[in-house]
């Protein structure tokens, strides 16, 4: 979305810098940026008319605060605006006293169903909940075999009666299961359909008074276009949705289809879909997409990926540095590690404030290679123990020794090192800067990642 | 050619349906009686709405009302928009077949748009044309995905080339390109993993399979054809602009226009990347892939409508 429309209000903003109060041609400038940049985003051109009134209405004439310059005065404005269309309504799932809870699995063909279905019974695992899962999408080929794959790989358990081809009996089957085996949540995928296909459509009200749904999960595809509201009404409409999965987010998709299904059909995003991993499943918090909109990047995420990354015993680790004169080759390789758990390379990045923006930037993330993380722990691997503790004994055989032994070149043993040299230089001089022991403490909490 | 033209109508006629709805409810007031509705030829900013809201994109939108402002001339406005993008389009033509035995058709996109099932439709589409095929399933990824292409195969009737799941795509292909020589099969469809276009590695991957083809059939592949779901937006510009630089693609499937989306970024693509529409997916029957033909998709999806 999220860029080119952060970009496109720093340019009107920057016009905008020095104005003592906001006039309606200045305001209407920066809402017919605002204007092409939703609608490049996809959010649906209704939903884009009224936001645009909404702002234009709250922003023209009014004081400019002491503390703000006209530019932040609109972003804030369209914050607001933003967050109130999103509502206050949490990610995730609502606390539930059913049990089995059934979570019902719907959308177009293509949006994600499946991979969505194992995902979210990844996720309620992580949870300490136990879901059984079922694909009732007996239609597209190969879908029930996929979902019994995908469950498998994850130790979901997964009910299969094979042979048996009526969607009905499929899921009953399961809840019966779910019922007299123990099973909290109960996980059905079904056949991807059209909102206009009237049979297919009866066939999905037949599943859910079969099995009287908690949650009806429309899982939507993040790159979808004005069509978003269509669909998403017409499913609404019909089976009475109670919140929307959106997937794909992890491409350059302006994610605008959640603005418009929000603004107009009213059901809350539950969650969103940021990888193909099993993992890569997010519950939705509005700040984090309002703020990638905006282009103030996604620090939330960050930090909380970071913190699911780093291990109790590196944590333990980082706890014991009273400051930075000993931080070794031992703790970069570690605060490496917990980088490539944190997921490619390219999420990551793209979460830093600022750095989404940058275009530069986002070409170098698509040349980046995730191996090279690889090479370098390979290096350090390859010392001995002394000498990661100590890079400077360090000396040219060694380093030839150290190139051999990670299947490197001496170059690129040096560069480690002189990338090395430069984070700990760097952490001293941070250190250093944050004066009194309170600076310094908050600075490893903030490495340690709390 | 009829039987043609009247399945391309008849799984669009759900589509039209209800763009006439959204066109009704764009015409406020509502208090117009439906005779006048239709005796009234559409505004520009009716159709400007009308073209943004089939994501056609602004600036795609603009571009084509300007034209239309600036050539001016007599008749309604709706033939004067639909002939401008009639025009569009007859400015993305495809390169015509070399000849060449076997046609490799490489065929990419991102997660979900419909590359195995148009893998499936096309091969029946080759056969009925009287040419021989042979599928190569190079979607080592995704679950289950080189069976489902199986299933459509073999209502195809055509053989698939398949590997372990897990393995290398390229290897795959290469097989395949192997076995279609040996063979003499006239076409040679390969259907890869979804990716999205942002993803490095998997575009690399992408260039390795071509790379692979073209040694073992020079000159291939003869077409890269990108499967752009109908439903997607502005991104689907995006998606075609990398793809094309780095997977080579010239040309578009439009798949799921049964549906109440009518796939107008491919308007755009057409106009910023001169890339043609090669075929288009009208519903969920292996017959429901028809080859592109400007006037009806035009006329259908919106000259009609307004």
């Amino acid at each position: 979305m999220l860029e080119s429309l952060s970009n496109r209000l720093q340019g009107v903003f920057k016009s905008l810098r020095g104005e003592a109060r906001l006039t309606e041609a200045t305001v209407d400038a920066a809402l017919r940026e605002i204007r092409l940049a939703l609608l490049e985003a996809d959010v649906n051109f209704r939903v884009v008319k009224a936001f645009v009134d909404r702002v234009r209405e709250k922003a023209v004439d009014q004081e400019v605060l002491r503390s703000l310059t006209p530019g932040q005065q609109v972003v804030r404005i369209v914050r607001d605006e933003m967050l109130a269309l999103f509502g206050t309504a949490a990610g995730g799932l609502t606390p539930t006293t059913r049990a089995p809870r059934v979570i019902l699995m719907l959308g177009l063909q293509g949006s994600g169903k499946t991979t969505t279905t194992a995902k979210l019974a990844r996720w309620l695992t992580r949870q300490g909940k136990h879901p059984l899962v079922v694909s009732t999408d007996v239609r597209r080929p190969a879908a029930i075999e996929q979902l019994f794959v995908l469950a498998r790989q994850l130790n979901v358990r997964v009910h299969e009666p094979a042979g048996e081809m009526n969607p009905v009996t499929r899921a009953e089957g399961a809840l019966a299961l779910a019922k007299n085996s123990g099973f909290d949540t109960l996980i059905v995928d079904t056949a991807g359909r059209l909102h206009i296909d009237d049979e297919l459509m009866q066939e999905l009200a037949a599943i859910r008074r079969a099995v009287d749904p908690t949650d009806l999960l429309y899982v939507a595809d993040a790159m979808t276009g004005q069509d978003a509201v269509k669909s998403a009404g017409e499913f609404h409409r019909q089976m009475t949705v109670t919140g929307v999965v959106l997937t794909k987010m992890d491409g350059d998709a302006r994610g605008g289809a959640a603005l418009s299904v929000v603004g107009v059909v009213g059901v809350p995003i539950a969650f969103v879909g940021t990888g193909e991993r099993p993992e890569d499943l997010e519950p939705f918090q509005a700040e984090r997409l309002v703020s990638r909109v905006l282009g103030m990047g996604d620090v939330l995420s960050l930090i909380e990926r970071a913190e699911a990354a780093l291990d109790d015993e590196s944590r333990e680790k980082l706890a014991q540095k009273k400051d930075f004169n000993d931080f070794s080759l031992e703790d970069f390789r570690d605060q490496l590690r917990t980088i490539k758990k944190m997921g490619p390379l390219e999420q990551v990045l793209g979460m830093i404030p600022g750095m989404g923006g940058l275009k530069q930037l986002n070409e170098q993330r698509a040349n980046m290679d995730p191996k090279q993380l690889d090479r370098v722990e390979a290096i350090i691997n390859s010392m001995t123990p002394g000498e990661r503790r100590n890079h400077a004994v360090l000396n040219g055989s060694r380093r030839k020794r150290i190139a051999r032994g990670s299947g490197t070149k001496v170059e690129d043993v040096n560069r480690v090192l002189k990338q090395f040299v430069e984070m700990r230089k760097m952490l001293k001089t941070m250190g250093g800067m944050t004066s009194g022991r309170g600076g310094r403490q908050r600075l490893m909490q903030m490495l340690r990642g709390r | 050619m009829s039987s043609f033209f009247s399945r391309v109508r008849a799984g669009l006629a759900k589509t039209a349906a209800q763009i006439r709805e959204r066109l009704t409810e764009t015409r406020e007031p509502a208090a117009e009686s439906p005779s006048a509705t239709v005796a009234r030829a559409a505004s520009l900013q009716e159709i400007e709405d009308a073209l943004i809201g089939a994501d056609v994109g602004l600036p795609a939108t603009e571009r084509i009302l300007s034209a239309v402002q600036q050539a001016g001339g007599a008749g309604l406005l709706r033939d004067r928009v639909g002939a401008e993008i009639k025009g569009v389009f007859a400015g993305a033509s495809p390169a015509p077949d070399s000849g060449a035995r076997p046609r490799v058709i490489l065929i990419v996109g991102v997660n979900g748009t419909g590359k195995t099932t148009s893998v499936g439709k096309l091969a029946n589409l080759f056969k009925q044309q009287g040419q021989s095929v042979l599928i190569c399933a190079a979607d080592t990824f995704r679950a289950a995905a080189v069976e489902q292409l199986a299933v459509w195969a073999d209502r195809a009737g055509v053989d698939v080339i398949r590997a372990k799941h897990g393995a290398d795509p390229a290897s795959v292909v290469h097989d395949a390109a192997v076995s279609a020589k040996a063979r003499q099969r006239d076409i040679l469809l390969i259907d890869t993993a979804g990716r999205l276009h942002t993803r490095a590695n998997l575009m690399a991957e992408l260039d390795k399979i071509r790379r692979v083809v073209s040694r073992e059939v020079p000159g291939a592949p003869h077409e890269v054809l990108l499967v752009l779901d109908a439903t997607v937006g502005q991104n689907g510009l995006v998606q075609a602009r990398e793809f094309m630089a780095v997977g080579g693609v010239n040309g578009l499937i439009l798949t799921k226009l049964d549906g109440t989306a009518k796939g107008g970024v491919a308007v755009a693509i057409a106009y910023e990347l001169k890339l043609p529409i090669r075929y288009i997916g009208v519903g969920e029957g292996i017959d429901d892939l028809v080859p592109f033909d400007a006037d009806d998709y035009v006329n259908a999806l919106f000259v009609d409508q307004w």
